[in-house]
């Protein structure tokens, strides 16, 4: 095998082998770019959204909490907690952080205006109605 | 050390070390406030102690990538570098740039950054892992161009062998799919399908290409063996690493917004991923059996053979674990997630820079190795690491396979902050471990300071 099989070879194998499936990949990606408007809820992607995800962004709130599964995983999953908890309570209780009860985990309070706490719910009710294949498995995250 | 120029390497190399121990401070502050929610709490939210934990890790492995590159490719090209001053320009620019980042999040509210920073006019900040400002990105750009030119301008120079090409090939990979980082639409789903083009890409994809390329050059240096058989291996390694690892970014498009194909591809093509890793192990012992004379380094030999062994279990075994969409429907954003990506990034990319640092430090400091008391305080050093991530990994997993069963299964399913509470157990254990690990760093950085009789022949 040694003799057969050459350096040459394997060489072909890596630029071959990565050239085609990079191929392969970008042409799946243009497919998926093309049939992303039928689950991205895109048709509600509001200017209000789009600052809210803004907002979302510079308040590092991924920094904590995970979002569609993906991000910290020090607090609550809030890709679905539009459908869980509802527009009032994610505003009051964003603007009623920290809670500095000892001992528990604390968010700080980023002193949002009203505007800017209305285009973060927008912003998480746009996510709510993305369709992730029926994840998370339940309303829990 | 056969060419002066690569002295530069060693100033990248003690910079990696000494950002390693902030990654490994803040990770520490964290796994507190895992335990009492509000340790430290105004002064490092768990929000910026975890950007500066992530973003330090990222900072120190292209530390140790550059000065990595630094030493091997005049070694392998048979010629100085090309240009020594950019190579310390390049690193004092891309220092303060980082120190002032992280003083930055430690410093000011996130939104206070974004505002000074002109996030506004390119927003690109507030994603996981991509946190830095957008003068920072670009920043960055710069230091990969200029680093890019400097090492492409030696490797044309000189000798071109599988090494070197390989090596290129994953750092101007890390560098053009890096631009993706700037491109963040207002469309969520968009937003994280190409944010992957940067996160998987880099650490499923061109990174192992870097990690191979230096791997194959320490063992050919402390082995002895035959170039030729030594390429031929990472050439296969990292073929099928790409051939798996590519399509494998699927893994991440199950439930994001994504079409339902990507749980077929991506279950099928990252299956595959453990594979590459699986070579790399056989590999690494193969070159080791087969060695042709006894180096005195030994314990960079045992850095060698640990990192293929760490990056199996972590990024192949843990990987596996929950990469095939039926099980990730109910491990996806879990602690599962981070037990993987801590065994992962330490397997593979944090014991590849140490064991490059450990080979080349010596011949650096003008010995070919440390004398047998250096390098068993480094030897120790090693396995207290390895022991400790381990068990990180394992709490972590034990918390993440309860957090699933609490939250997720069953008629009555728990609140995320109800589970939290039933993991207090793990996060201890973690914690504990994490001190652990901080004593091997302790130990480890105490071997560069040992006194004792250099060994010079070979």
């Amino acid at each position: 095998m040694k003799e057969r099989f050459t350096v040459g070879m394997a060489r072909n194998i890596f630029y071959g082998g990565g050239v085609f499936f990079f191929l392969v990949f970008v042409g799946l990606s243009f497919g998926t770019v093309r049939d992303l408007p039928k689950r991205d809820n895109s048709q509600n992607l509001t200017p209000q959204v789009a600052m809210g995800k803004k907002v979302w962004e510079e308040n590092n709130c991924i920094g904590c909490h995970s979002l569609l599964g993906e991000g910290a995983y020090f607090a609550p999953e809030l890709g679905n907690v539009y459908l869980r908890r509802g527009p009032d309570f994610i505003k009051s209780w964003i603007q009623s952080q920290p809670t500095e009860v000892a001992g528990r985990r604390q968010m700080p309070q980023f002193n949002l205006s009203e505007a800017e706490l209305d285009a973060v719910v927008a912003f998480l009710k746009y996510t709510s109605g993305i369709d992730t294949a029926n994840w998370p498995p339940n309303i829990e995250g | 050390m056969t060419y002066t120029s690569q002295s530069v390497a060693r100033l990248y190399f003690i910079a990696a070390l000494g950002l390693f121990a902030g990654q490994i401070l803040f990770g520490l502050i964290m796994g507190m406030q895992y335990l009492v929610g509000d340790f430290l709490f105004p002064l490092v939210p768990f929000n910026v102690a975890r950007m500066v934990h992530t973003n330090l890790l990222i900072v120190w492995l292209l530390f140790g990538f550059m000065g990595a590159a630094y030493y091997l490719v005049p070694e392998e090209s048979e010629q100085e570098l090309h240009s020594p001053f950019l190579a310390k320009l390049l690193f004092w620019v891309f220092l303060v740039a980082g120190a002032l980042t992280v003083v930055g999040y430690l410093s000011v509210p996130y939104a206070t950054l974004a505002k000074i920073t002109g996030n506004s006019l390119l927003p690109t900040m507030g994603r996981e892992f991509l946190e830095q400002p957008t003068l920072t990105k670009l920043g960055i750009v710069v230091v990969a161009l200029g680093f890019l030119y400097n090492i492409g301008m030696t490797i044309l120079k000189g000798r071109k062998t599988a090494i070197t090409l390989v090596l290129f090939v994953g750092l101007l990979g890390l560098a053009l799919f890096f631009l993706f980082s700037f491109y963040n639409p207002d469309n969520l789903v968009k937003d994280k399908f190409f944010w992957w083009w940067v996160v998987h890409l880099w650490v499923e994809g061109v990174w192992e290409l870097i990690l191979g390329a230096i791997l194959a050059f320490i063992l050919i240096k402390v082995t002895g063996v035959d170039r030729e058989v030594i390429e031929k291996w990472l050439y296969l390694i990292i073929a099928v690493t790409l051939i798996t690892g590519i399509v494998g970014t699927g893994h991440h498009y199950y439930w994001i917004g994504t079409p339902e194909h990507w749980q077929w591809i991506g279950s099928i093509f990252s299956g595959l991923e453990p594979i590459p890793f699986f070579m790399l192990m056989v590999f690494a012992f193969n070159m080791v059996n087969k060695r042709r004379r006894q180096h005195p380094n030994e314990v960079a030999s045992l850095w060698a053979v640990g990192t293929a062994v760490m990056a199996f279990l972590g990024a192949g075994v843990w990987g596996f674990l929950h990469t095939l969409s039926p099980v990730n429907f109910y491990t996806h954003g879990t602690q599962i997630t981070a037990a993987h990506g801590h065994l992962a990034f330490y397997g593979a990319y944090v014991m590849v820079v140490l064991a490059i640092i450990s080979y080349a430090m010596p011949i650096l400091r003008g010995r070919t190795a440390n004398g047998p008391r250096a390098q068993g305080l480094e030897r120790r050093g090693f396995w207290m690491m390895a022991i400790a991530m381990i068990v990180i990994t394992l709490a972590l997993t034990g918390a993440g396979v309860m957090q699933v069963w609490l939250q997720r299964m069953g008629a009555t399913p728990l609140g995320f902050m109800q589970t939290q509470d039933e993991l207090r157990v793990f996060y201890w254990l973690r914690e504990g471990a994490g001190l652990l690990f901080f004593v091997g760093l302790l130990a480890y950085f105490g071997s560069f300071l040992v006194k004792d009789e250099a060994r010079v022949a070979v």
